[in-house]
């Protein structure tokens, strides 16, 4: 039977691990909630973004002087992969999810005979990857000392980028996050930034002709680059969001679960408390009946 | 014929206004225009520069740092890489896109040194303009 100090110790040390959980639960929520709002305010942006460039990839797009971020290098051979995760654990799956799905695609290029290169945002992406992908590793973004998630991070890592496919470094750019769906379910996501694609939005008015200031050609290679930052930064907003979904959710679990705990080690101690007392009283009993 | 047309300046991080116009003055890439309402579509690009608002309400200017305009049937909007209001805008932010176009002229080759060359000097006009 475990004695009494150490039950009581143990239900002690939940307690306070419940104390720590529930209180990461609730910073998680407030940062959701700003992530959220951050994410709610660039959607404006993201969307006529791509609709503009959706609409003008298809008009120019076919043609010989496509630009190259549009068209490709007409290579498919090295595969850049932009793996972002969180700079923090405890956030349930949120970066194995992303990790996964990553090194899926990494082992279906390599078995397909492609070249991988990899670049991290983010620590824990790096920490669980470094291993295998080590060597392809071509540069890593640390985010750890940002508080808060701005254009000019995305702006950054898509400058590094663009400047790698300029000198020919790959063919083909992906990026890996999380989409915010919401607070129980984050969607790991992949998707193709160079050769750039556009999603048209729905709704999309393509019927309105406009006149171009400078030509269909200078606009489209104005904004191309900044097409690819928009994306990039809209990554990132989704999956800052999705890393304090993800950990609010794993937070609220452990916190019910340190509950469970304690509940159970409570009867435990109550039970163990009263055999004690039990035995205390038939030993006083059977003593007196000696007499 | 509409006396205002609706007016949205957005950057990537948030919505920086939405409203009725009258006029609104846009720093285009080929030289500035002023846009007033039933203007025929045009999409351009923006050079770093000042927008001028004309509303009911008074003046605004927002200080923006590239990006483009997109001017349909139901208004003007404006995607801004950077956008401040004028009063509140400081020559420290706008200083890291001056440098990064600095670099960026040195390291351009000669089809685009012309065009990185003027943003240099678009940036550094600006920049004397708010003193």
């Amino acid at each position: 039977m475990p004695n009494l100090k150490d039950l009581k110790n143990r239900i002690d040390s939940v307690k306070n691990t419940r104390k720590i959980t529930k209180a990461m639960q609730m910073v998680a929520a407030a940062k959701l909630r700003r992530a959220q709002e951050a994410a709610e305010q660039g959607r404006p942006y993201t969307a006529r973004m791509n609709a503009v460039l959706g609409g003008l990839a298809s008009s120019v797009g076919g043609s010989e002087s496509a630009p190259k971020l549009l068209a490709g290098s007409g290579a498919d051979n090295v595969h850049l992969l932009v793996v972002m995760t969180g700079e923090r654990g405890l956030c349930g799956g949120f970066n194995s999810s992303i990790v996964r799905m990553a090194r899926a695609k990494a082992e279906e290029l390599t078995a397909d005979g492609k070249t991988v290169k990899m670049i991290t945002v983010g620590k824990k992406g790096r920490d669980q990857l470094k291993r295998e992908y080590g060597d392809r590793m071509i540069n890593h973004v640390d985010l750890t000392e940002v508080k808060r998630v701005g254009y000019a991070n995305a702006h950054d890592i898509a400058r590094d980028v663009l400047a790698r496919f300029s000198e020919d470094e790959f063919d083909v750019a992906t990026i890996f996050y999380n989409v915010f769906e919401n607070v129980a379910s984050q969607i790991p996501t992949m998707q193709q930034i160079i050769p750039a694609t556009f999603e048209a939005s729905e709704g999309a008015d393509n019927s309105t002709l406009y006149d171009y200031e400078p030509g269909e050609d200078a606009i489209l290679k104005d904004l191309l680059p900044r097409g690819v930052a928009t994306q990039i930064f809209s990554a990132l907003l989704e999956n800052g969001a999705s890393e304090q979904g993800a950990r609010m959710s794993a937070m609220d679990n452990a916190t019910r679960n340190a509950g469970d705990m304690i509940d159970a080690l409570t009867i435990e101690y109550n039970r163990s408390r009263q055999a004690i007392i039990t035995n205390e009283l038939i030993e006083i009993i059977s003593g007196a009946e000696a007499l | 014929m509409a006396d205002t047309m609706q007016f949205d300046l957005v950057s990537p991080e948030r919505s920086l206004a939405s409203l009725q116009a009258a006029q609104v003055l846009i720093p285009g890439a080929e030289g500035d225009m002023t846009v007033l309402p039933n203007h025929a579509p045009v999409l351009t690009t923006l050079r770093p520069g000042v927008v001028k608002v004309s509303a009911p309400e008074g003046e605004l200017d927002y200080v923006v740092t590239g990006g483009f305009a997109e001017i349909s049937s139901e208004g003007v909007s404006v995607l801004a890489e950077q956008a401040h209001l004028g009063s509140e805008v400081k020559k420290e932010d706008l200083e890291g896109v001056l440098t990064f176009a600095r670099e960026q002229a040195e390291k351009a080759g000669d089809a685009d040194k012309s065009s990185a060359e003027k943003l240099v000097a678009d940036m550094v006009q600006l920049l004397e303009d708010m003193e």
